[in-house]
């Protein structure tokens, strides 16, 4: 059922996230008779990978692909199940004790959970290359937000640049919704074909590898690709105008009026961290991972992880990943009620099937060192506009890590709450001191890990004729 | 390996970083030995108050020698710290806080100190224009002000480094002990001695005092703030209220600072705090009320930062009256950051001449002996 506000204060299971981790974690654990509670900050369920599926205007199969649609199916499970879903609630605070804080219509709610599961999904790793702050940049996954909620693509001069499975399936959803792509720059380290050849075998048996090969042949039909790019910087008077990119030593210009740029995904760590969860450095997909046992268990005692969140490993991974951690949760609250549930062998089996090959993507894929670690007067804290030089400066006078830093240039900071600077200032701060990233940390984060006006967190109208109407009222 | 050094200090928050870059300048080589990192507690993460206003009378004295020392800072440690001193107001509420904050400015008159001015309705308005117009007056402390926390205790770490202070960061003092007249810790792998030790362990201070024989009536607390994103400037000094828990300030940049001493749980052993989010809807409330202004803004980061609090509120400052050249600067009890500057000062003083002109008799340890 959906409902507008948490109906209870307390539940067995709490969910955070309705993209197909959470779907199936919910779903799992409310037909297990679990109180459970479904919160998501969208207005429908489906995350990034299914957003809008039950309410795009996009109605052709072809056009988003097969695997979008099977997201329905798991929405309209999740909504047989009995769980309470709540859309629109931004979890803004999780603590060690299980306390949720809500923002929902307005106002600030808290509750509490036996069990909470995370399946809060990946962000995309930052791309901070000269002049990706100018208007006209932006990333390729927010490209995908607006296409998949309203049906819009790109118009005008398009530039698409980067690498990863997602880039490739992301220009395929433009490409056949009749958007236009001039010139596609693939940053794919040609050396990597060799890295990941060890890991080729297991890819052969991976359900995404036909998928993928498809892909990119039906985009390189339609777009000049060039490959090898090992440098690209946005430029222009006041808004993007041209892109110039390098392919092995020579220089060439296009002329652009949206850059979409996109070099993977990471984990959104944000409120797993703050609420105390361990993570650890992936010297592979370089980026921070929880650190988890094999339901998919944190180091923070009732709090599991599912789905791109506990490392990237794509839709299928998440639905499996979620299951577990469900069944795990039910497990642990009402053994009795497991039998009827998938076992958990059979669960981690089908999670092993879907997680085969994801090494070779994962090392191809990795991104070169000059996207992630900038240099000069390249933007790398947009909130705060600090550049990687001015962290270089800090470095010199003495700041250790992204911690100490923010004493010196408030990286951070701002409003994103590092999600746009944190692996960056990592690995430039760990580079310029000759330390790995797991020595130099990451930015201690702390609630809310969403905005939220004082007025919601009050739980009081923001003006005053709300003010009145309630005195009134 | 054993090490000599003129004095050895525990703690890298700003305490222990003003005392040792104040030894520095009395020709002191003190070795400053920290277990995180200078400023990882209270010291980096507090309110940044520099406030004279309403301090409990046996801390006069020191407050103000050490506002002299912030208003030279930028020459003692060449940093601006983020110091300003646009005054520090506090709000009475109705007609009754009022009259306490009345009577409290004759009291201090008839004490010599005129640091705090009574202000009515008018004054008040001009000083905070953004306050809810129910307010009746308060007090202000015009030389006070703020600094950025974090900022600061860098810059005095970094500046007593400089100077010649050996800064171990990130490496536990332990084994603390004296033989003969030498006091010997362990740290890092090796063992420091000196004839003085300056416990300014903050919250762990309690604990270095009780190992040695001198236990102070002491708890760990975390005092909870959260920072808004930037708005339009409206408000100038910083503005405590004398009833309800808040303090309240606007930086340059227009992020404002909600504070006031709402309490998170400390977890002291993993350096670890939890929000109490409930409390902080309470001061959300309190702000909801009095700066209509700021219904609209929004709440992007929260924290709390862990340190002592002693049973009278009050630091320990001075001699040990158990152990030659042990000297105790701890338990600042929320207030302690304006006073780190000129408590570096006067601890030095006390180190090196074994006296001091700034009275802080009713600070030393003594008065918890039983």
């Amino acid at each position: 059922m959906t409902s507008n506000r948490p109906m209870r204060d307390e539940y067995d299971v709490a969910v955070i996230g309705a993209g197909p981790a959470g779907l199936a974690a919910a779903s799992l654990s409310a037909q297990s008779g679990l109180s459970t509670l479904l919160l998501d900050e969208n207005q429908g369920p489906g995350g990034q990978v299914w957003r809008a599926v039950t309410s795009t205007p996009l109605k052709q199969t072809r056009l988003l692909g097969d695997d979008y649609w099977a997201g329905s199916k798991l929405v309209e499970e999740v909504r047989a199940s009995g769980a309470e879903i709540l859309q629109g609630a931004t979890v803004w605070s999780l603590d060690p004790h299980l306390e949720l804080g809500i923002s929902v219509g307005g106002g600030s709610q808290f509750i509490r959970a036996r069990r909470v599961i995370l399946a809060t999904g990946a962000l995309e790793r930052p791309f901070p290359i000269p002049g990706w702050t100018l208007p006209g940049v932006m990333t390729a996954g927010a490209a995908q937000t607006v296409l998949k909620s309203s049906g819009l693509v790109p118009s005008g001069k398009t530039v698409v640049a980067g690498q990863g499975p997602l880039f490739w399936l992301l220009t395929a959803q433009i490409l056949r919704m009749g958007g236009q792509i001039d010139l596609i720059l693939d940053t794919t380290q040609r050396l990597n074909y060799l890295r990941a050849l060890p890991h080729a075998a297991a890819f052969l048996r991976s359900p995404y590898l036909l998928k993928g090969l498809a892909m990119m042949r039906e985009v390189r039909s339609k777009v000049r690709v060039v490959s090898g790019v090992t440098k690209i910087a946005a430029s222009g008077d006041g808004r993007l105008e041209r892109v110039t990119y390098e392919v092995r030593g020579r220089s060439a210009t296009a002329p652009a009026d949206l850059l979409l740029l996109h070099q993977g995904v990471v984990p959104n760590v944000n409120l797993a961290m703050s609420a105390g969860v361990k993570h650890q450095w992936d010297e592979i997909q370089l980026c921070w991972v929880p650190v988890l046992d094999s339901n998919c268990g944190t180091s923070v005692d009732g709090i599991a992880i599912a789905g791109d969140g506990a490392g990237i490993a794509g839709v299928l991974a998440a639905v499996a990943r979620g299951r577990i951690a469900a069944r795990a949760a039910v497990e642990a609250l009402k053994p009795e009620a497991g039998a009827k549930a998938p076992s958990m062998d059979t669960l981690r089996a089908a999670l092993a099937k879907v997680e085969r090959g994801r090494r070779f993507l994962d090392v191809l894929f990795q991104p070169p060192k000059q996207f992630r670690i900038p240099e000069g007067d390249t933007v790398v804290c947009r909130c705060e506009e600090v550049t990687a030089q001015d962290i270089l400066d800090s470095v010199a006078i003495g700041a250790t890590g992204p911690n100490q830093l923010k004493a010196y240039r408030r990286t951070g900071m701002g409003p994103c709450q590092g999600r746009l600077c944190g692996l960056t200032v990592t690995e430039l701060m760990a580079d310029a001191r000759g330390k790995t990233p797991e020595e130099i940390g990451y930015y201690r984060l702390r609630a809310p890990v969403k905005p939220i006006t004082l007025s919601e967190l009050a739980s009081l109208p923001k003006d005053e004729s709300a003010t009145k109407a309630v005195v009134r009222g | 390996m054993t090490l000599r050094a003129d004095a050895i200090i525990i703690g890298g928050g700003i305490h222990g970083c003003s005392t040792a870059l104040h030894l520095c300048l009395r020709d002191f080589r003190p070795v400053l030995i920290e277990k995180d990192y200078a400023g990882r507690h209270a010291s980096g993460v507090n309110a940044g108050g520099v406030r004279q206003l309403a301090r409990h009378v046996a801390e006069i004295p020191l407050s103000i020698r050490s506002m002299d020392v912030w208003e030279n800072v930028q020459d003692l440690v060449g940093d601006s710290c983020g110091f300003d001193s646009h005054g520090q107001v506090l709000v009475a509420e109705d007609e009754a806080e009022l009259e306490i904050c009345r009577a409290r400015v004759a009291d201090l008159n008839m004490r010599g100190f005129s640091h705090e001015e009574l202000i009515d309705a008018k004054e008040l308005r001009k000083l905070v224009p953004a306050v809810a117009e129910t307010c009746p007056g308060g007090l202000v402390s015009r030389r006070d002000g703020a600094a950025n926390p974090a900022q600061t205790t860098t810059a005095f770490r970094r500046q007593a480094e400089h100077l010649g202070t050996v800064v171990r960061e990130g490496v536990e003092a332990t084994n603390i002990r004296k033989d003969g007249r030498l006091w010997r810790v362990d740290a890092g792998g090796e063992t420091y001695e000196a004839p003085v030790l300056v416990n300014a362990a903050g919250a762990w201070g309690g604990r270095i005092a009780a190992s040695l024989g001198e236990p102070v009536p002491v708890e760990t607390v975390a005092p909870m703030l959260m920072i808004t994103s930037r708005v339009p400037a409206f408000i100038r000094p910083v503005v405590i209220l004398r009833g309800r828990k808040l303090s309240f300030k606007q930086f340059e940049n227009g992020t404002v600072l909600i504070g006031g001493g709402h309490l998170a749980t400390p977890y002291q052993d993993s350096g670890e705090t939890v929000l109490d989010w409930r409390k902080l809807q309470e001061s959300a409330r309190t702000v909801w009320e009095l700066f209509p202004i700021m219904r609209n803004a929004t709440v992007v980061r929260a924290w709390a930062g862990i340190e002592a609090r002693t049973a009278d509120d009050l630091p320990v400052i001075g001699p040990s009256a158990r152990h030659e050249g042990l000297f105790h600067q701890f338990g600042f009890s929320l207030h302690g950051f304006q006073l780190g500057p000129g408590t570096g000062a006067v601890m030095a003083e006390l180190i090196a001449t074994g006296n001091t002109n700034t009275p802080i008799d009713g600070l030393r340890v003594e008065r918890f002996a039983t």
